[in-house]
């Protein structure tokens, strides 16, 4: 987790399909896990195979030219949908490094930021101008993405990107998040204490329903 | 067309300010929830925000447990978290023995795994047969666990829900759920405000989900993104709670980041009707707290959209995103301008060809359920149009109740009776064919007029195709087969007749 990491480049696949949601990334048949192995193999499964398990040939990914794809050029919304963060490892699983769209589903972008799935924002005619090389040349696009000087690069164009300064840190350095908020967790007691002397109706809600229908189920059968 | 849009010049300071002198400045209602969670300010964009209740799945916390116990961490406030088997478990009536049998063994897995993580940590559970097992998003506010002001957290993006009852929810990928389980705290970027305001009379035969399904289909999948939306205005004010609760559901399908409606009377009174803890001394104070739940008068929001209520028609998607809904007269469009693409995608994958009528579109299969449409009044309202009639000879229609004590009340009103007898399947609450993750699947090519939230390429199945509408609209549809306007039938709706 803590190796550095400023640059991710390869083979860019286009897969400009607007609104790609989580569901078709990681169909529901792979959500099985209890952990996060193997979703590789149910990546974008409806494109990349026939209902009959046959692997679809047209598909950019099944091409052969595209075996070593490190990055995808998505269509707007890309990631919108579903919470599961089963699609971004999945993505990673399959190779996958970056994804460039000109915009992403809030959930899929903060789930990609926490793996370390780099998500480029570039503005639509960006995007589209790298869809247009890759479309317009006979091998398949590199790209690079530089997160240290946050551009992105191809033989053509040479486009910057903004991120914000916490996801760009999390990127290059990878951060345990969950250890750098426990830091904080005297304060997490003390506000908690305060909040609830404010509004003790919002203390163990769940705690105390739970116990509440329980106590309501038993005296029903004992009755 | 809509009304208004505007946005006002980046000028407009969209972050509270750093000096904690928040109380000078006029704020949105999202902007007081923010503040009034904020734990620590981490840096221009993110705050340490206070989780007060945080609702989990078997589905999507499997790996948070497994890190958190890699990592050797603890769950630091067990109590302020819940758990349902809701998306796996199957919907089939019960075994002899009374039991509901999960017989894939992966799914299995995720449920044993749940009660064994909740068993560890001390966190409630409402376990495979618990009597009151069912959707989270059912669940949580039905038994008063949602207050307003609450801020919600739930690895299920329908998280939004709680907006309803002036709670802030949203959903959250699984690497944030074990940050929350480790912190009860969320890493949170704060979002831009729009509100939506909604005026006049919902007409006769339509809902809620009209509306939203109106609404998304005119800003867009995308046209609430990167913000928290506030409805307000006479039509959201008449919807009673559970309505509120549809709408708030689905504006996460416009890409919002959290949904919000100012609690008023109608919202307080349901919570208070369910939380019997809160009385005496504490309901005075909860009373005097929320009353300062709502935006300040001149607060700012960044975006602004204006409907007119009386507009709503009965809605239903015709493609594959949400926002690709018209009216029930309207026609399937042709792929033109910017959405030429995605409407050729659209039409490829549903069969439709472009001029064909919404009217008259047969379907093979209604399903009626899910978090955005599996209360007691969508029950009330199906009951109500397919009373003394039959579903159509050539379909299935399933009704999966939201949760143990809609199925409950449903049975005790003589609506499960109504159903039964009119040809539905009356199945066990969970989330069921909405994204098909248990045994309730379609086949390719079935065209299913369903009352969920998502319309997406394969959801509820591999090569099926979702109509979405609402309750009364999915009935109608069960009994002449085909995609059908209810208004026809001289049915009020149960949600806009006040």
């Amino acid at each position: 987790m803590t190796e550095l990491k400023h640059r991710v480049e390869g083979i860019a696949a286009p897969l400009a399909i607007a609104n790609l949601d989580t569901d078709q990334i990681m169909p529901k048949q792979f959500l099985h896990g209890i952990d996060k192995a193997g979703l590789d193999r149910g990546l974008l499964w409806d494109h990349r195979f026939t209902g009959d398990g046959q692997v679809k040939p047209d598909f950019v990914l099944n091409q052969p030219a595209y075996a070593d794809t490190r990055i995808l050029l998505g269509g707007p919304n890309f990631g919108c949908g579903s919470s599961r963060e089963h699609a971004v490892w999945g993505l990673q699983q399959f190779g996958i490094q970056a994804v460039i769209a000109s915009a992403f589903g809030e959930i899929f972008y903060s789930n990609a930021m926490n793996n370390r799935l780099l998500a480029v924002l570039l503005a639509e005619e960006e995007v589209q101008a790298l869809l247009d090389e890759s479309l317009q040349s006979a091998m398949p696009l590199r790209l690079a993405v530089d997160v240290e000087r946050m551009t992105v690069t191809s033989p053509a164009h040479a486009f910057a990107f903004t991120m914000s300064a916490r996801h760009r840190t999390m990127f290059l350095q990878g951060l345990d998040m969950i250890g750098a908020s426990l830091s904080h967790r005297a304060e997490i007691e003390a506000f908690a204490a305060r909040h609830w002397e404010a509004q003790p109706w919002l203390k163990d809600v769940a705690g105390r329903t739970k116990a509440r229908l329980d106590a309501q189920a038993s005296t029903r059968l004992a009755g | 067309m809509y009304g208004v849009l505007f946005m006002l010049p980046n000028e407009v300071p969209n972050m509270p300010s750093m000096n904690g002198s928040l109380d000078r400045r006029s704020r949105t209602l999202y902007r007081k929830l923010v503040d009034s969670h904020t734990v620590a300010r981490l840096d221009e964009q993110n705050v340490l925000l206070f989780c007060d209740l945080h609702l989990m799945n078997e589905y999507t916390s499997p790996q948070a447990f497994a890190g958190l116990h890699d990592a050797g961490r603890e769950v630091l406030m067990p109590a302020q978290n819940v758990s349902t088997v809701s998306h796996v478990i199957p919907t089939a009536p019960t075994s002899p023995t009374g039991h509901r049998i999960i017989q894939n063994p992966a799914a299995a897995l995720q449920a044993s795994n749940l009660r064994r993580n909740c068993v560890r940590h001390a966190i409630p559970l409402f376990d495979t047969h618990d009597a009151l097992q069912g959707i989270e998003h059912v669940i949580a506010p039905e038994h008063g666990m949602i207050r307003p002001g609450m801020v919600v957290l739930c690895g299920d993006s329908h998280t939004t829900t709680y907006g309803a009852l002036g709670a802030l929810g949203f959903g959250i990928g699984t690497s944030e759920v074990e940050h929350v389980l480790a912190t009860q705290t969320l890493v949170y970027r704060t979002a831009e405000d729009m509100r939506i305001r909604v005026d006049g009379r919902l007409p006769l035969g339509t809902t809620s989900k009209d509306l939203i399904l109106m609404i998304i289909s005119r800003i867009s999948a995308q046209g609430a993104r990167g913000h928290v939306v506030e409805f307000c205005g006479s039509a959201i004010t008449a919807l009673s709670v559970e309505a509120r609760f549809t709408l708030c559901n689905m504006a996460v399908e416009a890409g919002a980041r959290g949904a919000l409606i100012a609690p008023d009377p109608t919202a307080i009174d349901y919570v208070l009707a369910r939380a019997p803890d809160i009385a005496g001394d504490v309901r005075e104070r909860a009373l005097a707290h929320w009353a300062g739940l709502a935006s300040d008068d001149d607060a700012v929001f960044h975006v602004e959209h204006h409907f007119d209520a009386s507009e709503v028609a009965p809605y239903v998607t015709w493609g594959t995103s949400p926002d690709q809904a018209m009216p029930i007269t309207g026609r399937v469009p042709a792929p033109d301008g910017t959405q030429r693409q995605s409407t050729e995608q659209a039409l490829r994958y549903t069969g439709l060809a472009a001029g064909t009528p919404l009217e008259g579109l047969k379907v093979d299969h209604v399903f009626i359920g899910s978090c955005t449409n599996a209360r007691i009044e969508d029950l009330r309202a199906v009951a109500q149009v397919v009373q003394g009639r039959h579903v159509a000879p050539h379909l299935r229609a399933m009704v999966v109740p939201g949760s143990g004590a809609v199925k409950a009340q449903a049975e005790a009103e003589g609506i499960a009776r109504i159903l039964v007898d009119a040809g539905f399947e009356w199945r066990l609450p969970g989330c069921s064919m909405c994204l098909a993750m248990n045994d309730d699947i379609l086949a390719p090519g079935q065209r299913c007029a369903s009352t969920t939230n998502r319309n997406f390429e394969g959801r509820q199945g591999r090569g099926a195709i979702t109509h979405l509408m609402s309750p009364a609209m999915a009935a109608a549809a069960a009994i002449t087969g085909h995609i059908t306007d209810v208004r026809q039938w001289n049915v009020a709706s149960s949600e806009s007749a006040a």
